[in-house]
């Protein structure tokens, strides 16, 4: 029976995998990695691409990660995935959008308040009309 | 006979609003749920970001990060979670009570105060109430997605890494149970302390690729992302869970309302047919 380590990969919005594994390899920023047991404590960033497990028994796994971070002691695997496509650029644009959709919030400032004069203004209107009503019947009578 | 006629409409009336109330009831119940397991989901991958974070900060005391400094408090952020649609009792307006309670300790420091609104709720009750939004998001909807949460909270990193901000805190309604939401606020950074760990002073450390330095940036960046996206999961589970109350007792009351028209149609039934029959007999006896 050959070696197995524990592995979990998780991610901010579900657990992907855990259970046991014979060996892991993936992209590390500073090339691949492959990991096997007893492996000396390591913490790295991970470049978009596939995760392959070999899990105990011999069966593989390959998972896609966008992104993330591993960290390896010798008796356990941690890989950290992002679940967003990470680049410096779409973090601004996303940035952007929020700031974006902020202003537009305060812009809406007057939309409300044109509709709070307008149902005022109706207001006023129809109690205009109920009077108007109210005489014509009288004159009617 | 014009007064049943008109109970009869509103009883009808009434019992459509109950159907439907009660419909909401089912549909949140079954949402909590799920708004409960995806809050299940999303700790493991904090709890191991937490272990490794505080073991970095630990291996490299001669590098401290930012988010890791205390700073005299200038400018205070905010992030308050909201929830999208209302008709869920006082869920939105209890967090943001605490929130106003909290910000107004800061005014009377005469501390400024920057604000990030996630749901459409914080957005319209900010834009009221008055306050310095600067970042929003809204309509995340039932499985909110880290990366719509990505932009706004790097507003306000970004600010707080630039020395605008010197405090950032989070909003947000904590899930104790069905029936128990409690607002929360939450201060994110500057991180503090984590408590001494046994666990954490044994003498290793890893091997970095490419360095410590930057790996905790990267780290605590996704970090918080993920601390704003469990706020946010969590607030979720909450806003169900509100709403299927508020929907009960409005499923409630419509049957009391209901029972009550009955009661009232059923009596101007019978008088009207009391006063006929008594009309009919006094128009016998007097012919």
């Amino acid at each position: 029976m050959a070696m197995t380590v524990h592995c979990d990969i998780v991610s901010a919005e579900n657990e992907v995998f855990s259970g046991l594994i014979e060996f892991v390899s993936l992209t590390g920023s500073l090339g691949d990695v492959g990991i096997t047991p007893g492996h000396a404590p390591l913490l790295t960033e991970i470049k978009p691409g596939p995760v392959e497990l070999k899990k105990q028994g011999g069966a593989e796994e390959v998972f896609y990660v966008s992104g993330g971070f591993l960290e390896v002691q010798p008796h356990k695997v941690t890989i950290m995935a992002d679940t967003a496509l990470r680049a410096h650029d779409m973090d601004e644009a996303a940035a952007e959008e929020a700031k974006k959709q902020a202003e537009q919030a305060l812009k809406n400032q007057n939309a409300e308040f044109e509709y709070s004069l307008a149902s005022t203004q109706l207001a006023e209107a129809s109690a205009q009309l109920r009077t108007l009503r109210a005489i014509r019947k009288k004159m009617g009578k | 006979m014009a007064v049943g006629k008109e109970i009869k409409t509103q009883i009808a009336s009434i019992q459509s609003t109950r159907k439907i109330t009660s419909a909401m009831e089912m549909v949140a119940a079954s949402k909590m749920r799920k708004a409960q397991d995806r809050m299940q989901a999303s700790r493991p991958y904090a709890d191991r970001m937490r272990g490794v974070i505080a073991h970095l900060a630990k291996s490299n005391p001669e590098y401290k990060h930012l988010y890791l400094q205390e700073r005299d408090v200038k400018r205070v952020g905010y992030i308050v979670v909201s929830t999208d649609r209302g008709l869920c009792g006082g869920l939105n307006i209890n967090g943001f009570k605490a929130m106003v309670k909290s910000m107004s300790e800061w005014h009377e420091k005469n501390v400024e105060i920057d604000i990030c609104a996630i749901g459409s709720k914080a957005g319209g009750f900010f834009r009221s109430y008055g306050g310095n939004v600067v970042a929003a998001t809204s309509g995340l909807g039932d499985a909110p997605e880290i990366s719509s949460l990505i932009g706004s909270v790097k507003v306000m990193l970004d600010a707080y890494g630039e020395g605008k901000l010197d405090q950032l805190n989070i909003v947000y309604n904590n899930f104790v149970n069905t029936m128990t939401q409690q607002p929360v606020v939450e201060q994110l950074l500057p991180l503090k302390a984590e408590e001494d760990d046994d666990s954490l002073s044994h003498h290793w450390d890893y091997i970095y690729e490419p360095d410590a330095k930057e790996l905790l940036d990267g780290l605590l960046t996704r970090y918080i992302e993920s601390l704003v996206y469990q706020a946010v999961v969590e607030n979720n589970a909450c806003e169900q869970a509100a709403r299927m109350i508020a929907m009960k007792n409005a499923t409630d009351n419509a049957g009391n309302l209901i029972d009550d028209l009955q009661m009232v149609y059923n009596k101007a039934r019978q008088a009207a047919i009391t006063q006929e029959i008594s009309e009919i007999v006094s128009g016998a006896a007097a012919v």
